[in-house]
């Protein structure tokens, strides 16, 4: 070996030290047995801390009584605690909603392995430790050796206490710094003696279980080997990093084999050992063997937990298919490089492995150069496994099957005793045979085995000699009675195998059907919304259960069912796993006490969640559906979220565009006004002989051109309101006052206003303040084209079909010029006329087409016959006019 | 100049707005007081009772409107509101809560002049006995005799026009909101039929005015009422 790093390494210690420094700490004070001093230990150091300036709080901690640690807690601020009610007694617990909405620094929980009460966020109080730590929250806390996952069994033997409360290794390895906080076993003793512990009382108590010489020397053995793995393992870190080269042990793939066994969690916990030993990669393997009957409830349950326990401890989880289990296991390891085998001991009869074959006799021969580990698995005070389940489903009766079998036995009988002439006697056996086999076919084992059984006493009573009775007299017969039997009871297995397989595969090909047409569904939903109508549909006919999905929505979930109703506790589950991406609810660590299981629906990022209203977890493969539903789900919603981006990018780069037209018009428009003003005012301020009539010249422009200036704002925010959607307040109004409120908010400049309104038009409900201001710019619009004392025309007439009014709007002006292009361009904001001496921005058509248009009319312009430019307006007419009382009496 | 100089006060927050009207109102002989808030237009109102009150709508501690109606429970002063455009739910809001007239900003002082005027008039009228002939260009109004009429021509309305015509004319000047003209002529059960209004005054219109759709007499303020302009 060269005496340079492999860079590899180097760079993936460099990646993991970064991770490290960028995310918070955690610090453990980890003991041997209650009682060394953890609390105190880990206080004191928070003082330190809290002294040097840190933002230090307590989140919990428990000082037994303990007058020394609860005057060392008291100089620290304490976070409040979670009270539950909880059958007749409080339960105060951590409160993690508090410590998250505090957030310090640093916080300190103590006793890590503790189960939460109920209606916390989680089960377990090291999961809320790492909520904390995800939230970028230092965490101080402690706990004891015997509390560790992979060594509960160890401890277990040693004291004989099952400790129920454990921690995952994977918590104490994320740990950034241990403490360990360790003193003499004499010490720990007096202290208990002394009552320093727990009270005096329960010291007794705890003295003759836990406390004896003998365990805690095992405890703090185990203690002090776990702590000093670690400082190995960062020993060699640092030897990496400074170029020590040092022989690397080959790279080690450890293969556990897990069955429903409760002898399995302890395989899985003594390779989870081996492979922290071995500094190896290991992998838990279920094999599912299609054709044999598949696990009951019970079973499967006993598997999963047993899976998660693996998984949990680090463990990579696979799931085997094969015929048989040592195929799978040894074609896996072939595969993936496993260097070991870690199969349990055998526990059944010998019997059985003869029968079968034996699962470890084919791995050890099929192992080539692997290692084949035994261990002892089972556990001779658990419960025993359940047998198998039936293939007949549970509770339905097996009797009719049994009278089938005996009739379709019968049935030969009486074909065999119609053919006696033509049959020679190996054809009764057949026939006998075919009547077993039609049983196997159609009905359960104990069916077919009973119609073995009747075959062999029917073919003994009606056709060996001496006839009709069970006697035979040639010895002969006593082999075919024999194979007879044999080869029903084959036959009836190899048959109800076949039809287990065909079951299987039929609901493989229903589920790979689903899932097709679940993408095929998927491909064609266009919205966030129909990708969720369609999951929900799939998964409501799968599961016959309540199912939402939900999205995020601002900062909010929004659900897209009607079925299911969130409660507060279930969006904090949906919200949670989507936060988090990993499930929660019903089944897993999280939250369990809700009435709903949380899938998160993830690519790349979680993009949704699927929630469904379950009572019991779900089995694995009712997991996996939803899963890959989940998956799939959320690849088209990626999909959907990449459109959108590119559909608003593009809207966004409209807009910018617009917004540069406008500033460009819009900055010469306003500034020419204020450069005016600025001049006019400024020399009348400091200008010397200035005439009279330069006075009132420069006061006029200051007054016209601030008037400009107001006018174009008004319009620029007219323009605004118009295209953010203007709210119409109709009102039933005559055209005439329409006009005529417009006209008097213009100067004319002298033009003549013509105002021609057909009798027959009636009130027009719209807008009173907004319509208006449609004919001020067009009277604005027409003043500025047209040459001054020309009259202007307007026209109000009902349409053929009486569906609008038509109000035309006419000047006689140069009218629009062929190179202006379509007249309807002109209604585009920032388009004028081919004039470029006129002043304006070339909004106010497009604010007439827009006020027109909110209205539900439409606006048109052509050339004037005769010349100049005309406006049609159409209003339509919605709904008769209220009545008006009329008064035709005279005064 | 008179000796007893009318009283203005002046509520606005903006320092510019008050700058320039202090200056306008001062070279028109007023006599200026002035307020940035409610509270301390309260204040002044009553240490230094003024005769008339610019009120701008958006003030910083209180709804104008709000403090108009205060006002109106104790003083007949009258009170302009000065408003921005576009804010006509405002502006009959304050008109309806009791104030007399408003300026929209920005305004010319001529403008503001003239509705002051208007304003301090109808103040005043109580106290001088009521005109019996009311007149606007050619029109004239004989209260007494109940007799409209253009360029001496008599003009037959009908008892509703009438009643409008002269509701209006009394307040010649003054904006008057649809929901007061029409509780006033109709009744309160009317007060949101707008139409009749609207009927009403156009058919006036082509009775009184020389182009019924370029008035100069019954003005329209869109979205807020009607004005009598008599000069």
């Amino acid at each position: 070996m060269t005496d340079r790093p492999d860079p590899d390494r180097l760079l993936s210690r460099i990646h993991h030290e970064e991770a490290r420094s960028n995310r918070a700490k955690l610090k453990v004070f980890f003991g041997f047995a209650p009682g060394v001093g953890k609390t105190y230990a880990m206080l004191q150091s928070a003082r330190r801390l809290r002294d040097d300036g840190v933002d230090v709080a307590i989140g919990y901690v428990e000082t037994h009584g303990r007058a020394d640690t609860a005057a060392l807690a008291d100089a620290i601020e304490t976070l409040p605690r979670r009270r539950t009610d909880y059958r007749f007694t409080v339960l105060d617990d951590f409160d993690l909603e508090a410590a998250l909405t505090r957030s310090p620094k640093v916080l300190l929980v103590d006793e890590l392995p503790h189960t939460n009460a109920p209606g916390g966020r989680h089960a377990k109080r090291w999961q809320d430790v790492l909520d904390l730590l995800e939230a970028g929250i230092d965490v101080h806390t402690t706990f004891n050796v015997q509390h560790l996952e992979s060594l509960n069994d160890v401890v277990a033997q040693i004291t004989g206490v099952q400790v129920r409360e454990t921690v995952p290794d994977s918590v104490l390895d994320r740990a950034d710094e241990i403490e360990l906080v360790d003193i003499s076993i004499e010490e720990l003793l007096t202290r208990m003696r002394e009552g320093k512990i727990y009270g005096l009382e329960q010291a007794k108590r705890a003295a003759d279980k836990f406390f004896t010489y003998g365990n805690l020397l095992a405890l703090r053995e185990l203690a002090l080997r776990r702590v000093a793995d670690r400082i190995d393992a960062e020993v060699r870190t640092y030897r990496e990093t400074n170029a020590i080269t040092d022989a690397w042990s080959t790279n080690e793939r450890l293969l556990v084999a897990v069955g429903p066994a409760p002898g399995s969690a302890r395989l899985v916990r003594a390779t989870k050992r081996m492979a922290t030993r071995l500094k190896a990669t290991w992998v838990a393997s279920y094999v599912e063997l299609p054709a044999v009957k598949p696990l009951s409830d019970a079973n499967r349950g006993r598997l999963e937990t047993n899976l998660a326990l693996a998984e949990t401890l680090g463990a990579e989880i696979v799931r085997l298919t094969g015929a048989r289990v040592s195929e799978a296991l040894l074609d896996y390891a072939r595969k993936h490089d496993v260097t070991r085998l870690i199969i349990g001991k055998p526990t059944h009869s010998r019997l059985k492995d003869l029968l079968r074959g034996s699962l470890l006799d084919e791995v050890v021969r099929g192992s080539g150069d692997r290692d084949v580990l035994v261990t002892s698995g089972e556990d001779e005070n658990a419960p025993p496994v359940e047998p198998h389940s039936k293939i007949v489903a549970a509770g339905a009766p097996r009797w009719p099957g049994v009278v089938a079998g005996l009739v379709l036995v019968a049935l030969a009988t009486i074909v065999g005793h119609f053919g006696r002439a033509l049959f020679n006697p190996a054809d009764f056996v057949i026939l006998y045979m075919l009547a077993v086999m039609l049983t196997a076919a159609r009905f359960s084992r104990t069916a077919s085995l009973t119609a073995s059984l009747a075959s062999v006493f029917a073919y003994d009573f009606f056709f060996v000699p001496p006839f009709l009775t069970l006697n035979f007299a040639d010895a002969r017969h006593l082999l075919t009675f024999t194979m007879l039997f044999v080869v029903g009871a084959t036959i009836s297995t190899l048959t109800i195998r076949i039809r287990r397989q065909e079951q299987d595969a039929r609901t493989r090909e229903e589920r790979t059907a689903g899932l097709y047409v679940l993408t095929r569904e998927l491909a064609t939903a266009d919205t966030r919304d129909e990708v969720a109508r369609v999951v929900m549909s799939r998964l409501a006919s799968a599961f016959h259960r309540k199912v939402a999905v939900l999205f995020p929505a601002g900062g909010d979930l929004q659900s897209a069912s009607r079925d299911l109703t969130f409660g507060p506790q279930e969006l904090a589950v949906a919200r949670w796993t989507l936060d988090h991406g990993r499930p929660a609810g019903v089944g897993t660590d999280t939250l369990p006490g809700a009435q709903i299981v949380c899938i998160p629906m993830i690519s790349d990022v979680p993009r949704g969640v699927i929630a469904m209203e379950v009572g019991a977890p779900l089995t694995t493969e009712q997991r996996s559906f939803v899963d890959v539903i989940a998956r799939q789900a959320a690849v088209v919603v990626e999909r959907h979220a990449l459109a959108d981006e590119a559909r608003s990018a593009a809207i966004r780069a409209r807009t910018e565009e617009l917004r540069s037209d406008l500033l460009s018009t819009v900055s010469h428009d306003l500034r020419t006004p204020l450069a005016v003003i600025t001049g006019a005012a400024t020399t009348l301020r400091d200008a010397k002989g200035l005439t009279i009539e330069d006075h009132v010249s420069l006061y006029d422009s200051i007054c016209d051109e601030a008037t400009r200036m107001e006018r174009l704002i008004t319009n620029l925010l007219e323009m605004t309101r118009l295209e953010t959607g203007v709210e119409v307040k109709r009102d039933w109004i005559p055209v005439e006052e329409l006009v005529g409120s417009g006209a008097a908010q213009v100067d004319l400049r002298g033009r003549d206003l013509r105002v021609a309104i057909a009798d027959d038009v009636p009130m027009v409900a719209v807008d009173a303040v907004l319509f208006p201001q449609a004919f001020v710019n067009l009277f604005e619009n027409a003043v500025k084209y047209t040459p001054a004392g020309t009259p202007i025309d307007v026209s109000a007439r009902v349409s053929d079909g009486r569906e609008t009014v038509i109000v035309e709007v006419s000047d006689r002006g140069s009218g629009f010029a062929a190179a202006d292009g379509e007249p309807s361009r002109l209604f585009d904001k920032f388009v004028r006329g081919d004039q470029k001496t006129v002043a304006g921005v070339g909004l106010g058509l497009a604010i007439v087409r827009g006020i027109v248009e909110a209205h539900g009319g439409e606006l048109t312009a052509e050339n004037r016959r005769g010349g100049g430019a005309l406006f049609r307006l159409s209003i339509p007419l919605t709904g008769e006019p209220p009545a008006v009382p009329t008064d035709e009496r005279p005064l | 100049m008179t000796v007893n100089a009318q009283r203005v006060l002046l509520v606005e927050d903006e320092p510019q707005m008050r700058k320039f009207l202090r200056a306008a109102l001062v070279a028109q002989g007023f006599e200026i007081i002035e307020a940035e808030n409610a509270a301390e237009a309260n204040i002044r109102a009553t240490t230094e009772p003024p005769d008339i009150m610019l009120l701008d709508l958006g003030l910083p501690d209180m709804d104008g409107i709000d403090l108009v109606k205060r006002f109106r429970e104790w003083t007949r002063m009258p009170i302009i509101v000065l408003s921005a455009r576009g804010r006509e739910t405002d502006k009959v809001a304050a008109l309806d809560a009791g104030a007399d007239d408003y300026v929209t900003k920005p305004f010319s002082v001529g403008e503001l002049l003239a509705r002051m005027r208007v304003a301090l008039r109808h103040a005043n009228a109580g106290t001088t006995t009521p005109e019996q002939v009311l007149t606007a260009f050619d029109l004239s109004i004989d209260l007494t005799r109940r007799e409209v009429k253009l360029r001496g021509v008599e003009v037959k309305l009908t008892p509703l026009e009438y009643r409008l015509l002269v509701l209006l004319a009394r307040n010649a000047g003054k904006v008057l909101t649809h929901k007061q003209l029409l509780t006033e002529v109709w009744g309160a059960a009317y007060a949101s039929q707008t139409h009749y209004l609207r009927v009403y005054t156009a058919q006036l219109r082509r009775k009184i005015e020389d182009d019924p759709a370029r008035p100069k007499i019954l003005i329209t303020e869109p979205g807020v009422g009607y004005r009598f302009r008599d000069s």
